[in-house]
């Protein structure tokens, strides 16, 4: 699926070069990205002080490992415990399927306001504009997200939705379209946003929410949050709809405290989120509140197609915490819309084209500078910086042809020059007397080579071939010894 | 074909092969060796950090600490269970207090918006803490539903100092969790907070501005958490 709801911003992943240049020259991102950015990698790093924190990484690793391996049992288990628990489970192929099994259950209790807590995978799969279409508004509950919808735009982190806002832009968002004081009171604006919330979970006809880990044992949907609006959303309408991607099982609740404390410190550097919400059914006989109906939507879209090949698997062992973009040079100072994906920095750059396919995302694998500090910080170990380069590969066809557009930056006149210069390299005759022509040219080489000189000076080939110069080097030491 | 039946084909009949599940030590998770003085002082630490207060009584007169509480924060309408002892004992000791004691035994749909606009306090057992983060677990029942350590801006919830475990690992594992899940099961740490106002910490925004922990110690509480 690709580009935004209409009436919102428009960014694309086809656009990430201009949208890069234009980030880099808008001073206001960089310093919100920056100075967000700064915070929350030394408040990872310090979080895990007490940690053996590759041992534990390495135990979250193999928990997602062999969740994924036993993936396909692994969700028949979920559903059959979700059923037997009461909670009504549906498949979905794309996020079309999603869209239509959500607004259906939506209009089968004549819904015309839906609650949303924070959800990837809603946003994957353009849920609030697809609703919109059908007449019943979605509202994000989630202050970050409620201040993005309020300001039509879609989130820029995956974790903090609203993090290329600063204070002074929120207040003029609150004030323009709540009416509320312009101010620079965080708590004022916090509470006002408390207030205009509270009576829209009041008067929902359907929460609905995303999943962190939902658990086959058990047949158990977890939610880690801070606000609350969680708890809202799956508690206070009649009807709770959850929708997940199929990757996020796990086999057993005790993989959960483990993949709990690896999420929470690497995302935003706490040690523990305010809530875990760990929800097993709708509200049972003799119970006074929660909902009455629980949904869980499984969504496929493009992750059993990443799940057929043994190296790009390991994307799906991802648990969504951000810490790959907090930790990421280039994300840090473009920011997350720069990508035009749901799921920007290091992580979408590997995702999206699965979702997306590489014509329009072609240019995210590049968008790295394969420092390696993504797959330092991944807290299951994900390989991100070799998947870059794998993603890269198959955009120029030489992958194993596993990733949707597989091939489109392939161009006729690389494989040419490519060939070329193969054919002169294993033909030594031929490579020192070209090399030496072109040594003697050098002053006809141009200055400018494509926008790769946009940033760099160019090469030009030494007026003494290398060759020449040992050469060179290794007769005067000749003639130094026999003298 | 379903859509569920395309998916679990598609994973079963994966393009290249079974894979291998590796094993898992859950080691670094548990085996804290904490003595209980320090899983309360582990506790209070982390929970304070975040905003929680922590009120240390012997078991005894822990409703005295509570009635203490309510006139401090100025709680006239208070929400609360009546089966639990914590409920039972509490109605009983407020009963000359000047404060309204609101019954949750009643389905949500018949007073939600007295819940949201008029109660001022929610009063909770818990079933145990965790050391390691700071936190409470409720399994929220029919006598204390879920909402009212939610919706009321402040939740005073009810804690046996010899309940506190080292980690959330140890607490699924030693109250086999996995046998017998609850409609909601819940970890709380802390009252309500956001950063989505560029990073600054805000309390209160959906769920409580405040958090009462009242620990109760079977005889006098120790004096260095006290
Ligand atoms: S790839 Fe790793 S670091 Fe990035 S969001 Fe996923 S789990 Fe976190």
């Amino acid at each position: 699926m690709s580009g935004q709801p209409p009436g919102v911003e428009t960014y694309t992943p086809r656009e990430f070069h201009r949208q890069a240049h234009d980030a880099l020259g808008n001073p206001q991102i960089r310093a919100n990205f920056r100075k967000a950015m700064d915070g929350l990698m030394s408040k990872r790093r310090d979080s895990f002080d007490d940690w053996d924190l590759e041992t534990l990484r390495e135990l979250g690793a193999n928990i997602r490992l062999r969740a994924l391996a036993r993936l396909p049992d692994l969700l028949e288990q979920l559903e059959a415990n979700c059923e037997a628990n009461g909670i009504r489970v549906h498949w979905a192929e794309d996020g079309e399927e999603a869209c239509r099994i959500v607004r259906e259950i939506c209009e089968s209790h004549g819904a015309r306001s839906v609650i949303k807590g924070k959800s990837m995978v809603s946003e994957e799969m353009h849920l609030n504009a697809h609703l919109e279409e059908a007449g019943i508004e979605a509202l994000e509950s989630d202050l970050g997200e409620y201040l993005v919808q309020l300001n039509q735009q879609t989130p820029s982190h995956i974790i903090m939705p609203a993090i290329h806002l600063n204070t002074d832009e929120i207040s003029e968002i609150l004030h323009d379209k709540t009416g509320t004081e312009r101010t620079r009171d965080v708590d004022y604006m916090t509470a006002a946003a408390r207030q205009q919330l509270r009576e829209r979970f009041m008067a929902a006809d359907v929460g609905v929410s995303g999943v962190n880990f939902a658990v086959a044992e058990t047949g158990t949907l977890c939610l880690v949050e801070n606000e609350g609006n969680g708890r809202m959303t799956t508690t206070v309408p009649p009807v709770h709809v959850a929708v997940t991607g199929i990757e996020k099982v796990v086999e057993q609740l005790r993989d959960v405290p483990p993949l709990y404390a690896l999420l929470t410190r690497s995302a935003t550097g706490q040690h523990v989120t305010t809530y875990f919400n760990m929800i097993s059914s709708p509200r049972k006989e003799g119970e006074h509140d929660g909902p009455k109906e629980v949904h869980l939507v499984l969504v496929d879209n493009g992750r059993s197609n990443i799940y057929q090949d043994d190296e790009l698997l390991d994307t799906l062992r991802c648990i969504r915490c951000g810490a790959c973009m907090n930790h990421c040079p280039v994300y840090t100072r473009v920011g997350g819309h720069t990508y035009g994906t749901t799921y920007p920095g290091p992580i979408g750059s590997i995702l999206s084209p699965h979702l997306m396919g590489l014509e329009e995302t072609k240019d995210l694998p590049t968008a790295s500078s394969l420092c390696g500090a993504c797959g330092e910080v991944c807290p299951v170990k994900i390989p991100i910086p070799d998947l870059l380069v794998r993603l890269r590969k198959e955009s120029v066809g030489e992958g194993r042809g596993n990733v949707p557009g597989a091939g489109i930056k392939r161009t006729r006149k690389e494989v040419a020059a490519w060939k070329g210069f193969q054919w002169l390299a294993t033909h030594p005759a031929v490579w020192r007397s070209g090399t030496s022509v072109a040594g003697k040219l050098r002053a006809l080489t141009p200055a400018r080579l494509g926008p790769w000189t946009d940033y760099r000076t160019a090469p030009k080939p030494a007026g003494t071939t290398l060759h020449a110069l040992v050469k060179r080097h290794q007769s005067s030491k000749t003639h130094q010894e026999e003298r | 074909m379903s859509a569920r039946d395309t998916i679990l084909k598609r994973l079963r009949e994966r393009a290249d092969g079974p894979l291998t599940a590796p094993e898992c030590d859950f080691a670094v998770v548990t085996n804290r060796g904490w003595s209980q003085e320090e899983r309360l002082a582990r506790f209070e630490r982390w929970i304070t950090s975040v905003h929680g207060e922590v009120v240390h009584v012997d078991q005894a007169r822990w409703t005295e600490a509570l009635a203490g509480v309510l006139a401090d924060k100025g709680v006239r309408r208070l929400a609360l269970g009546k089966q639990h002892p914590v409920a039972v004992e509490a109605r009983s000791a407020l009963a000359d207090v000047d404060v309204e004691l609101v019954g949750v035994d009643r389905d949500i749909e018949q007073w939600q918006r007295e819940q949201f606009e008029r109660v001022e306090a929610g009063l909770t057992s818990t079933r145990g803490a965790i050391a390691e983060t700071g936190s409470l677990w409720l399994w929220p029942t029919p006598d204390e539903p879920r909402l009212i350590s939610l919706v009321p801006p402040l939740h005073i919830a009810v804690l046996d100092a010899d309940t506190v475990e080292d980690t959330l690992f140890d607490v699924v594992e030693a109250h086999a969790w996995a046998g017998g899940m609850p409609t909601n099961a819940l970890l709380i740490s802390g009252p309500s907070k956001t950063a989505n106002i560029e990073q600054t910490l805000a309390y209160g925004v959906h769920g409580p501005r405040e958090l009462v922990v009242i620990v109760r110690h079977a005889g006098e509480p120790p004096k260095a958490t006290r």
